[in-house]
């Protein structure tokens, strides 16, 4: 074996490689005050990124990452939320012009027309001219994008209703029963579209915690109050009961005796 | 020692130049923060390379307890957050890692745009620029699902809804990501970790690295 570093190959290992390209160039000829990347370069990079991770990682700990309550797809008055970044969209789907009869234009033609443009662009904006400021048309359509996209998530922010939002998605451990008849058949198809879906809160009140006693209960339900329809003409008197009955007893227990469907 | 091993390996399998050509290059004056502060704008793109190492990694341990399937799913989230040491910071990272490598993403997309780097001669990196951002924003969707809370199921219904109502195409998009015509159930949540984990993570590394080889071809673009 030859030896000395630099020894390859060209595919056939009797054929021997010999013009070592060359590594490194005299930089002496580049403009400017230019860095080597390796090893200065690199070592306040790394630097920086280290000092980043530290704050990112203070970040994590002092805003644990979001966990709502085990999904429940028939828990059908949730009110959906994309994350934040979608938010623009999702904004965008409740605009009249952009919505129902005129839904392919907020699910097809907008994003498709901006994301298209976005490929496009460097034959959409072809002159040789890099300077932002003198290519005015171009610039002028990134920032009307940027803006609609920040007004549509800043929209989609102001107006939601986050109190109910918070409410719903709680992970809350209780004594409900899921599989009871009681919940089922008749809790579900009644209560659970204003009251959560594990009986939480939504529009309506948490009823796991606040302590209820059976006629409480049955004079709610058999009158209503409020926002809160009567059910005396939807169910019989002793149905009513039965869900009284239920709700009284819901109490909120420890993880490992929780019986709703969250554990 | 070291560099006994290493004169040893580089006599038979010549790697100087692989690690060579990474390394040897010059920074230009015109986009170290060091002498021009606002040149900082030019590390958009190397710190959207640094937040996606980070979910490469801490996405690596969450596989470590995460189950796909919708008995499990949410209780392996549950355990890792709170039962498992350092669980809280691994999800946590991964969680608000997502975010951040969208919004770096975002403003290195304004940089490029805003110093007209997308042209001549760097408009194919521009396009494979642009695939990136929708395969880091079919990352976002396909991870929300996946610890299978309220929110994760009621938003990608919504999503689904969406690309639903696209014409012709919309149902057929629908059942290859859900896996079923109406259902979005146990199916959906394997497809959407097959395609966070596998599909979309490998599609991400070629086009990164077409990137980035197009980059030192091409040279970073000049001053304006
Ligand atoms: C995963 C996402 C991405 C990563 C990791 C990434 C990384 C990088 C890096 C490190 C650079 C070197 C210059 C700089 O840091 O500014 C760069 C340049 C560039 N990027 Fe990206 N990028 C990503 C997404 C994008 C997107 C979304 C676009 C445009 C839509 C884009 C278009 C470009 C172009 C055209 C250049 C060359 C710019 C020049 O020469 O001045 N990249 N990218």
């Amino acid at each position: 074996m030859k030896r000395g570093k630099g020894l390859t190959f060209v595919g056939d290992s009797r054929i021997q490689k010999y013009d070592k390209p060359k590594l490194n160039r005299d930089y002496s000829e580049f403009p400017g005050r230019t860095e080597e990347f390796y090893p200065d370069f690199l070592l306040k990079e790394w630097v920086t990124g280290a000092v980043f991770l530290i704050g990112f990682l203070c970040l994590t700990v002092a805003h644990p990452a979001p966990l709502e309550r085990v999904a429940d797809p028939t828990d059908t008055g949730y009110i959906p939320l994309p994350d934040w970044y979608f938010l623009f969209l999702y904004q965008i789907l409740k605009y009249t012009y952009a919505s129902g009869p005129f839904n392919i234009i907020g699910a097809m033609v907008i994003p498709g027309l901006g994301v298209g443009a976005l490929l496009l662009a460097p034959w959409l904006d072809n002159n040789k001219e890099r300077r932002w400021t003198k290519r005015p048309v171009a610039a002028a359509m990134m920032l009307i994008s940027f803006g609609i996209i920040f007004y549509t998530t800043w929209e989609s922010v102001a107006y939601h209703d986050w109190e109910t939002q918070n409410q719903q998605g709680q992970i809350v451990f209780s004594n409900l029963d899921t599989e009871d008849p009681v919940f089922q058949d008749l809790i579900r198809s009644n209560c659970t579209s204003c009251h959560g879906g594990e009986l939480t809160g939504g529009s309506g009140p948490n009823l796991i915690e606040p302590d209820l006693n059976a006629e409480t209960v049955n004079a709610f339900v058999t009158n209503g109050s409020g926002d809160m329809p009567a059910f005396e003409d939807q169910l019989t008197e002793e149905e009513i009961q039965q869900i009284s009955e239920f709700v009284a007893n819901l109490e909120l227990t420890s993880r490992d005796e929780a019986e709703n469907s969250s554990n | 020692m070291l560099n006994r091993i290493y004169d040893w390996i580089d006599d038979r399998i010549d790697i100087t130049p692989i690690w060579r050509d990474v390394a040897d290059h010059e920074v230009p004056e015109h986009v170290n923060p060091a002498y021009h502060f606002s040149a900082f704008v030019y590390c958009f793109g190397g710190l959207t390379f640094f937040i996606t190492v980070i979910q490469i990694l801490s996405g690596m341990f969450l596989t470590m307890y995460y189950v796909p399937d919708i008995v499990n799913a949410w209780n392996s989230v549950y355990y890792l957050q709170h039962d498992v040491a350092a669980g809280l910071i691994v999800r946590g990272m991964h969680h608000w890692g997502a975010s951040l490598v969208v919004v770096m993403m975002f403003l290195h997309t304004l940089r490029v745009f805003f110093t007209g780097s997308y042209k001549a001669p760097r408009e194919l990196n521009w396009v494979v620029g642009v695939l990136l951002f929708l395969v880091m924003l079919g990352l976002a969707f396909t991870g929300y699902l996946l610890p299978w809370d309220m929110k994760a199921l009621f938003a990608t219904k919504v999503g689904l809804d969406i690309a639903e109502s696209v014409p012709f195409v919309g149902e057929w998009i629908k059942t290859l990501l859900a896996g079923d015509e109406t259902i979005i159930g146990a199916q959906t949540l394997t497809r959407f970790f097959a395609i966070h984990v596998f599909f979309l993570p490998a599609a991400l590394f070629v086009l990164m690295a077409i990137h980035f080889i197009m980059i030192r071809r091409q040279g970073i673009s000049g001053p304006l």
